[in-house]
């Protein structure tokens, strides 16, 4: 017997709806669309009506760390793709900074097997260099034919600049791009925060906003000389961000994305809540400047992609002085109430833009195929409401780890759901 | 909350994290108390019973030695019960939390900590782990407010006020505790401030501080009625943040000849000095230095501020 869903009363939004009417069902046959129209009165094994809800093609999030293998003790595969589901998102791409790092193909088909068992799409991103240590390219080509959809050290930046430049020529041979984050670590370290006026204020060891705007101009040269592509990871500055826009003028293959928390939160936050580690990471919160610039790059689609940097850490591991807390937070579950909070309902940018965002763009980057909603097709989407109030708490936590500086935090926008693999997954 | 924690409404703080957290009527508040237990010293019997049956525990994750005792005396001055913990010789090597650490010595029914830690915030957060009152004696880079309470407290005692007084911070800026709190405190008793030192040991935003910036120290000792010397840390070199001790000390050490060239200024230093660096022996020891009644005030400074958070203000 074929397993059939209807979902019913969605209003239809973003990329690839708009020839269809403003109100759909959905009819869905062994996870392919088979039908959609204003109204279908046809039995199913499963119908649910969303009372006017909207849906869109399944949001991607490009820049998340499941940690395993390797720290299944912060998060697993199996955890990071039920709080993937439960914040919209149906495709993730997997950070290689794991144990052992994702340098050979056996890793990267590891995740993509353990992937495959969940309510999401995992894609590994490879390893720029073997074990990420800067030396030597990893086996790129191997790497793709693995599954990988991108190439990465991750935390540590390619420092070496002849190395960058090889892995941009080789890479884009293989037409996939290199993402790096940005920073050059001789400006950086020890930077437990910002460098800047809160910093100091509080006396903590700041990290310039400057060590990761000369990262990214080197690359962006590179990237010209060779024609690799070059994807700057968590963009969080004013100048990085001008620096990207005038790449792209001049057709350098450059893209970017950034992560919620960048156009939310400044470094006030650490004064204000006497030094929370769950506003620590790396890049660090810049300023309210910064932030603005962060909104105008989405804006002017200076900033391709909104991602998470979704990066779990334990408790015991979070809970500790602020120099020694490690970086990051957690942030699948919460990034769209904070794009809607910040972008769509201060009218920056429309739904359709802010969608595209989480949609179109992290997949162009990637080589990904936009699902769509043609009859025909398989059935990819993700069902939400920008309106709905909620408070993320410790009970909504998918994730193994709860280190959001969002947490008992009153949010507005919510995914409520995915179509994903033949399932439809509440959240 | 116990009685204990109750009673001290009068002040209106239970911990002292930084003078950021406090007012000028506080400091004033403490600087008043501090008088009388500055008498209370020189008395042939220094010891009062105040703080007996209250347990205090000294945690120290960063060497110290001045501060470390002066709190000590000061406890043990007031009766209190005095528990050491160093972060050498202690479970920290095996990779205990501070948390756990804290919870732990807190299980022993303890009833305030004083804490010197090499992180900004170590005292805040440890407000988060337990549940008494905390003291900050230095954390990391960011404050030190027992230090900037006995230096106002000797100014004051020096100069009889601290409205309108000139006080000059000489040294590595960007990383002293004792320039922050020294600072939020003097500006809020209504003194001016100036911060000299090489621009690669001040903050990227050192007009933040709330202080006038200087490069020259000549210039600054010219303007000061109190000249502050900082001692500079020799890993500071090996970082890379100026060029040697020697080019330090001829730019911005104060000098014998500082001593009759600008003769009205007043030469203070929270030690350990490193003489012949930021500081000539002859200054060091010269009748305008008080750094030995730094010392001294340093204690009851101390004891002031475990009476007004004990919760045994009478």
């Amino acid at each position: 017997m074929a397993e059939t869903y209807l979902l019913k009363n969605l209003k239809p939004a973003g990329p690839g709806t708009e020839k269809l009417p403003d109100t759909i069902d959905i009819l869905i046959t062994d996870g392919t669309i088979t039908r959609i129209a204003e109204s279908i009165d046809q039995q199913a094994s499963h119908s649910k009506d969303f009372n006017g809800a909207y849906v869109s093609a399944g949001w991607m999030d490009m820049h998340v760390h499941f940690r395993e293998p390797g720290f299944e003790h912060k998060e697993t595969i199996e955890t990071g793709s039920k709080a993937a589901a439960f914040g919209g998102f149906t495709d993730v791409a997997c950070m290689p900074n794991t144990s052992p790092a994702v340098s050979s193909r056996d890793v990267v088909e590891y995740i993509r097997k353990k992937g495959e068992m969940q309510p999401v799409h995992v894609h590994p991103i490879g390893c720029v260099s073997i074990d990420r240590k800067g030396k030597q390219l990893a086996e790129m080509a191997d790497l793709k034919e693995g599954g990988a959809v991108a190439f990465s050290d991750d935390g540590d930046p390619v420092y070496d600049s002849r190395l960058m430049r090889i892995a941009l020529e080789y890479s884009s041979m293989l037409e996939m791009p290199i993402i790096n984050h940005e920073e050059d670590l001789a400006l950086s370290r020890p930077g437990h925060m910002n460098e800047g006026r809160v910093s100091a204020r509080l006396g903590l060891q700041g990290s310039p906003g400057i060590a990761e705007e000369v990262m990214i101009a080197r690359d962006i040269m590179l990237a010209e000389l060779t024609g690799g592509r070059i994807h700057v990871a968590h963009i969080s500055t004013a100048k990085g961000v001008d620096l990207v826009r005038s790449a792209k003028k001049k057709g350098i293959r450059v893209t970017t994305e950034v992560c919620p928390h960048h156009f939310d939160l400044t470094d006030e936050e650490i004064e204000r809540t006497g030094f929370d580690t769950n506003f620590k990471m790396h890049p660090p919160l810049r300023t309210a400047e910064d932030v603005e610039a962060m909104i105008e790059g989405l804006r002017d689609g200076s900033i391709d992609a909104i991602c998470t940097d979704h990066a779990p850490h334990s408790v015991d591991e979070k809970e500790a002085e602020f120099i020694y807390a490690p970086n990051g937070i957690i942030g699948l579950e919460t990034a769209f109430a904070i794009s809607c909070m910040r972008l769509l309902h201060p009218g920056h940018l429309s739904l359709d833009d802010m969608l595209e965002r989480l949609i179109t763009a992290p997949r162009e980057i990637t080589n990904l195929t936009v699902p769509d909603f043609n009859e025909g097709s398989e059935a990819r989407f993700t069902i939400f409401d920008p309106e709905a109030e909620w408070t993320f708490t410790a009970d909504e936590v998918r994730s193994r780890s709860r280190n959001s500086p969002y947490l008992d935090r009153k949010l507005k926008g919510r995914a409520l759901g995915i179509f994903n693999k033949g399932k439809l997954v509440l959240s | 909350m116990t009685d204990k924690e109750a009673t001290n409404v009068d002040f209106g703080h239970r911990h002292l994290l930084g003078l950021a957290d406090y007012s000028a009527e506080d400091i004033g508040h403490i600087l008043q108390q501090t008088d009388r237990f500055l008498e209370i010293l020189n008395r042939p019997i220094p010891k009062i019973p105040t703080l007996r049956d209250v347990t205090v525990v000294n945690l120290f994750y960063e060497d110290s030695t001045r501060t470390r005792l002066s709190f000590e005396l000061a406890e043990k001055r007031m009766g209190a019960d005095v528990v050491n913990f160093s972060a050498k010789g202690s479970s920290v090597g095996k990779g205990e939390s501070l948390k756990d650490t804290i919870q732990n010595i807190g299980a022993m029914k303890i009833d305030m900590v004083v804490i010197r830690h090499q992180s900004p915030g170590a005292a805040h957060y440890l407000t988060r782990c337990i549940n008494t009152s905390v003291i900050n004696a230095g954390d990391g880079p960011h404050e030190h407010p027992t230090q900037a309470l006995l230096d106002m407290y000797s100014m004051k005692q020096k100069f009889g006020e601290l409205k309108g007084l000139k006080v000059a911070i000489i040294g590595d800026i960007l990383h002293s505790r004792v320039v922050r709190s020294n600072i939020l405190g003097l500006t809020k008793m209504g003194a001016e401030v100036t911060v000299c030192g090489p621009k690669s040991m001040m903050p990227l935003y050192a007009d933040e501080l709330g202080a006038n910036i200087s490069y020259r120290l000549e210039e600054t000792l010219e303007w000061c009625d109190v000249a502050m010397a900082l001692r500079i840390q020799l890993e500071r070199q090996e970082q890379g943040l100026f060029p040697s001790v020697r080019e330090y000390h001829e730019r911005f050490g104060i000098k014998k000849r500082h001593l009759k060239e600008f003769p009205h200024f007043t030469i203070m230093h929270p030690g350990p000095v490193n003489r012949g660096v930021e500081l000539e022996s002859e200054v060091a020891d010269n009748s305008r230095a008080i750094i030995l009644d730094q010392v001294t005030n340093g204690l009851a400074v101390r004891m002031a501020v475990l009476y007004l958070l004990s919760g045994r203000v009478q």
